[in-house]
């Protein structure tokens, strides 16, 4: 089972996450930049982890035999805050570069005026500079959220079947495919959805356009809930097509629309002697 | 960047000047002419249309103007106009082609994906004469990113960078598996330098009281070290940069 993770904070994970992700079959992912669990205060800390997934992050990756490409945005929760507000400013020089394949996670969070904004500001930067939107949707008020983000896209420059709204849910899933967008769905051990919900929502609403992640980060998550739901598909009686499509194809689709996205990984694997993330002293 | 050397060789003769300068010149026209006729044997059609526009621009509009000029944004964008394997040596004929100099380098490396910093390492020793750029090589020798040390440890390093700094990047590469053979010039500079023989003993008997394997290229080093070793041999020519980006360990 090949695996494309859509969306995973590796920046929060473990070389050990790594290794057993390879192992459960994942080869490629996208890490969206986001929130970092404790509030940034500046710009130029914005800049240290956009650098970060540029350079340190796909390398850690890449000795796991895994492609990692990321998305860059101000996060809906940072927006409110003014003094990280001017990292709109550099975004431009951030997002001509070879890695990233969308901008995001862009979205509401409380749906402020300034998230407004925000959302406004980077649908047009992702227009401008030819790449997709992932949308993060909220987690409290999540259908009103849905309904401001669908708006915001339709006012946006940006057509539809180049936005994927993520965290969807039973409750989001039918107006989201409504608009057009493509559709992401995150599994969690508590929150958010689970392998069995997701099974009866592809079960009604077929694998067309969606795709399934991880979301997993600092908070308590699984990077192999992909592969869990992989299973629980197989079991349910999906075909080895269905889950390829879900877990791959579609991924590879939707981040492809940027034009950028490079999946060969050379030279590496999980245990690749003498070239892992060494300190010295092994 | 702080320039801390530049005053200093204001101070110097011409002639230091010029004999440093053709450390680099003459030997970097001809090294980037052919790596760019390799370039253009892997480069499909429309990549090798992309690269000459690209080209003619940086050398039209070098320098800095508004918020990206458009020679940078074409070397941030060489990855996918040439095809990953073939960014690299974009790179470094983009920044050639812009005539950058330490300052423009140093923009490029610190706004740059690892691959772009790798690019502007290969370039050092085609565009900068003196030690100016070395701050970006010890930037990129603090790192952990095997990449960025393999490109570190260039022809530029070989030619500027001081002995401890030096000696440290070499059993750098012993910690982090980086193949000696991207050291360039080691022969040359490990010859007869007693204290990184030192360095590589002690790090060989603290591998042996751990109970691990001493790696193959250190006991290669230390026999460079010996003043009786020919201090000629393998070395990586300043002309030479593959055109599929750092070696080894590029992964």
């Amino acid at each position: 089972m090949r695996i494309f993770d859509p969306h995973i904070h590796m920046t929060s994970r473990t070389t050990d996450d790594y290794e057993a992700m390879h192992a459960a079959g994942v080869r490629a992912v996208v890490e969206p930049s986001f929130w970092l669990g404790q509030p940034r205060t500046s710009p130029a800390s914005f800049l240290d982890y956009f650098d970060s997934l540029l350079g340190w992050e796909p390398f850690r990756a890449a000795q796991y035999g895994i492609a990692h490409h990321c998305t860059l945005a101000l996060n809906p929760k940072e927006a409110n805050d003014p003094r990280c507000v001017p990292v709109l400013d550099e975004l431009p020089r951030y997002l001509v570069k070879d890695q990233v394949v969308a901008v995001g996670e862009i979205g509401y969070d409380s749906m402020t005026p300034a998230e407004d904004t925000a959302l406004a500001a980077q649908l047009q930067l992702a227009a401008d500079n030819g790449l997709p939107a992932l949308v993060h949707t909220p987690h409290r008020d999540k259908l009103a959220g849905l309904r401001r983000t669908l708006d915001a896209v339709r006012e946006s420059a940006l057509s539809p079947d180049r936005v994927l709204v993520d965290h969807l849910n039973e409750t989001t899933v039918k107006e989201a495919k409504d608009s057009g967008c493509w559709l992401g769905f995150s599994v969690y051990p508590d929150t958010k959805m689970d392998e069995e919900r997701m099974v009866a929502v592809l079960r009604e609403y077929g694998p067309e356009q969606v795709l399934v992640n991880s979301a997993a980060d600092w908070g308590r998550s699984d990077p192999l809930k992909t592969r869990r739901v992989g299973d629980a598909l197989l079991k349910a009686g999906f075909t080895d097509d269905d889950v390829d499509r879900v877990l791959w194809r579609n991924p590879v689709a939707f981040y492809g629309l940027s034009g950028r996205l490079s999946l060969d990984v050379t030279g590496t694997d999980a245990t690749h002697e003498g070239n892992t993330i060494l300190r010295g002293g092994e | 960047m702080n320039h801390p050397h530049r005053a200093q060789h204001g101070q110097d003769s011409h002639h230091i000047q010029g004999t440093r300068h053709s450390q680099v010149g003459p030997r970097a026209q001809p090294a980037l002419a052919a790596l760019h006729a390799r370039l253009n044997t892997h480069l499909g059609g429309a990549a090798r249309d992309w690269l000459d526009q690209a080209l003619d621009e940086a050398a039209a509009h070098p320098g800095t103007h508004g918020p990206i000029s458009a020679w940078e944004l074409r070397i941030a964008e060489a990855g996918r106009r040439c095809g990953p394997e073939h960014a690299d040596a974009a790179r470094v004929l983009l920044l050639h082609a812009a005539r950058a100099e330490p300052d423009a380098l140093t923009r490029v490396y610190r706004q740059g994906t690892a691959a772009e910093r790798i690019a502007v390492l290969h370039a050092l020793p085609h565009l900068v004469p003196g030690p100016d750029a070395l701050p970006l090589v010890e930037d990129a020798l603090r790192t952990n990113d095997t990449r960025l040390v393999a490109a570190a440890v260039g022809p530029y390093a070989a030619l500027h960078l001081d002995p401890h700094n030096w000696r440290h990047a070499v059993l750098k590469c012993l910690f982090t598996g980086v193949p000696v053979d991207d050291v360039a010039d080691l022969p040359r500079r490990a010859h007869a330098d007693a204290e990184l023989a030192r360095m590589l003993g002690d790090y060989a008997d603290e591998r042996a009281a751990a109970g691990r394997p001493v790696p193959e290229d250190l006991y290669r080093v230390l026999a460079l070290t010996e003043p009786t070793a020919t201090p000629t041999g393998t070395s990586r020519s300043p002309g030479a940069p593959g055109t599929s980006g750092a070696s080894g360990k590029e992964s």
